[in-house]
């Protein structure tokens, strides 16, 4: 699992440096799987035990980690559309997706 | 156990939701957001008052105990904190009629801005680490709503940088959050705090403290992180500026200030120092941005950067005087970004630039703005009757008590170069000969200047009145010094 995540972040950092706008957003989809990941296995990772708390029952997962990840999950979902649609906008306005044409400069400031 | 509490961050929330739904109906939207400012106005006075007479106050939701369910916890330090922001909201509301515009206000900025005023409100307010990052996405969307909104090129080329570092940010912050969890088996940071004292603050711990301080000195803008606030913040209109400038940076100062008092406090030795030293480097890039550039929001902007300096400067030497100046200073601080900018918008609005070459001789025909400027400019430096003093005095006597006596001579000397910058904006904008200027009408004029010396007569008796508001920044500092008293406040409900 650590390595999954470690991966995950790996290509995460790969693709937001790269130039193109919209692998950048798809890196940060990346990276947001990865910290999901994390609270997942941060949490006890044990096998199929359900998330339940009942006196019968002794074999079970920590559910607390799964609803925080329910929760970041949606968030970055939505983070992601917004990022989606303000990329596309720009792209529209700006006429370029190449981050290094992005850069400020004096002309506008 | 009560809900007031929750009241400064529902009414905002409330307030946007039903904003939502006449978008184009510029008088109803304007109507609704002043009402639901000043309801919210007052429901924090009242918390304020309630938590300075019965002492910290603390709800957990559907009534779990407190550990398991999401606390809510309001102490002098928050309560004060919110109370701050609504009424610089309020401030701003009053500002936006006239500068912000037509289409944007058709487009959802005011529910954009309540949205935003909900997260901050409730990040100053939650005692759940988890909540935190919640309420941090919250305010952090109503941000990307609000610095686009307009869609300018150079608004949507700067907002694309803003968004992916607050995503990292963002990201960073789970992953800390997740790593937390698996060492001490709880989210609350009362509990969190207990359990840490507990079992002794391990190497781990003083990982994930140098990594929330990293997640939150990336919103607050510390040291090596600041790079992305001047661009970012000088891309939107003036109103936002203002609401970003005096509200958002403080958030990220504020959940430092809990982690390292709150939460980590038990290896100074190094995350203090660290603080120490990184918010000294703050202070000195700021000084040398401020007085860098010939762009009016530039100047200002740089000195939020300096001020978050002195801020952690502050509360890095963790005594009674340094972490009080801290809360001194960081409430002023809201108070008079907020006026500064309200001002610099004013100026901008009257010569349509917003570049300091390109003005002059304001004195002579807007007397008022300009004494109000020089008000507001010594005011910032900290020159004693005004509100600056205080805190600085405060910190400057943490620092000696501390031993830190390179870094308090440091606070003093960037007092002056803050002094220094805001003064050059003076002595171009409105010493010298007249300039042509674009003009403005008296209306425009009116409705941008009396929001904005409002802030400013409001800073004006924070400074004078700091006799009477003592008894509160010195509770909240006493809460800072000894966290029991928090802890307590919350686990024996």
């Amino acid at each position: 699992m650590s390595v999954i995540i470690g991966f995950l972040f790996m290509a995460a950092v790969y693709l937001i440096l790269s130039r193109s706008l919209i692998r950048v957003v798809i890196g940060t989809g990346l990276l947001s799987h990865g910290a999901h990941l994390l609270i997942l296995t941060m949490g006890g990772f044990s096998g199929s035990a359900p998330p339940v708390l009942e006196d019968s029952v002794t074999d079970f997962v920590d559910p607390l980690p799964q609803a925080l990840i329910l929760t970041a999950i949606v968030i970055s979902f939505g983070v992601t559309a917004v990022f989606l649609v303000m990329a596309y906008r720009a792209y529209q306005e700006l006429e370029t997706d190449n981050m290094t044409l992005l850069k400020g400069n004096d002309e506008h400031d | 156990m009560i809900n007031l509490l929750l009241f400064p961050v529902l009414i905002p929330f409330l307030t946007a939701m039903i904003l939502m739904f006449f978008p184009k109906r510029v008088s109803a939207q304007r109507t609704v957001t002043v009402i639901g400012m000043i309801a919210s106005v007052i429901s924090s006075a009242i918390l304020l008052y309630t938590v300075m007479r019965d002492g910290v106050q603390a709800v957990t939701l559907g009534s779990w105990p407190a550990p398991f369910g999401i606390t809510m916890v309001s102490d002098p330090l928050s309560a004060g904190l919110v109370l701050t922001s609504n009424l610089i909201t309020l401030a701003i509301v009053f500002y936006s009629f006239r500068s912000i515009g037509a289409g944007r206000e058709k487009h959802f900025y005011y529910p954009a801005m309540m949205f935003m005023l909900t997260g901050v409100n409730g990040a100053f307010t939650t005692g759940d680490i988890f909540n935190l990052f919640v309420f941090f996405e919250v305010l952090l969307m109503a941000s990307y709503v609000l610095i686009v909104l307009g869609g300018e090129k150079r608004q949507l080329r700067e907002s694309i940088k803003y968004i992916l570092v607050n995503i990292v940010s963002s990201a960073f912050f789970v992953t800390t959050v997740a790593m937390l969890y698996s060492v001490t088996g709880t989210l609350n940071m009362a509990d969190i705090a207990a359990k840490v004292s507990e079992i002794g603050q391990s190497g781990i711990l003083t990982v994930i403290a140098v990594m929330l301080i990293l997640v939150f000195g990336l919103k607050g803008a510390i040291f090596p992180l600041y790079f992305w606030l001047p661009s970012s913040y000088a891309a939107p209109p003036v109103p936002v500026l203002a609401l970003f400038g005096a509200l958002l940076t403080k958030v990220g100062v504020y959940a430092i200030m809990r982690t390292v008092t709150l939460l980590f406090p038990h290896d100074p030795g190094f995350t203090h120092e660290m603080l120490m030293i990184l918010s000294i480097l703050t202070v000195v890039a700021g000084c040398i941005g401020a007085l860098a550039y010939f762009d009016l929001k530039q100047i200002v902007i740089y000195n939020i950067i300096i001020a978050v300096g002195v801020i952690l400067f502050g509360v890095s030497q963790m005594n009674m005087a340094g972490l009080e100046g801290a809360v001194f200073y960081l409430i002023h601080d809201m108070f008079i970004k907020a006026g500064l900018f309200m001002l610099i918008g004013v100026i901008i609005a009257i010569t349509g630039t917003s570049n300091l070459r390109e003005m002059g001789g304001l004195l002579k025909t807007y007397p008022a703005l300009a004494w109000t400027w020089l008000v507001a400019a010594f005011g910032l430096a900290g020159i004693p009757p005004l509100s600056g003093f205080f805190g600085k005095l405060l910190i400057t006597q943490g620092a000696f008590e501390a031993g830190n006596l390179w870094g308090g001579i440091i606070i003093l000397a960037s007092s002056l170069i803050v002094l220094l910058s805001v003064i050059r904006i003076f002595i171009h904008a409105f010493w010298g000969e007249p300039k042509p200027v674009k003009g403005t009408s008296k209306q425009i004029y009116r409705g941008l200047f009396v929001p904005a010396a409002l802030i400013t007569a409001l800073t004006v008796f924070y400074g004078v009145g700091t006799e009477w508001l003592r008894p509160v920044m010195f509770d909240a500092a006493e809460i800072l010094h000894q966290p029991s008293i928090y802890i307590d406040a919350v686990l024996k409900e």
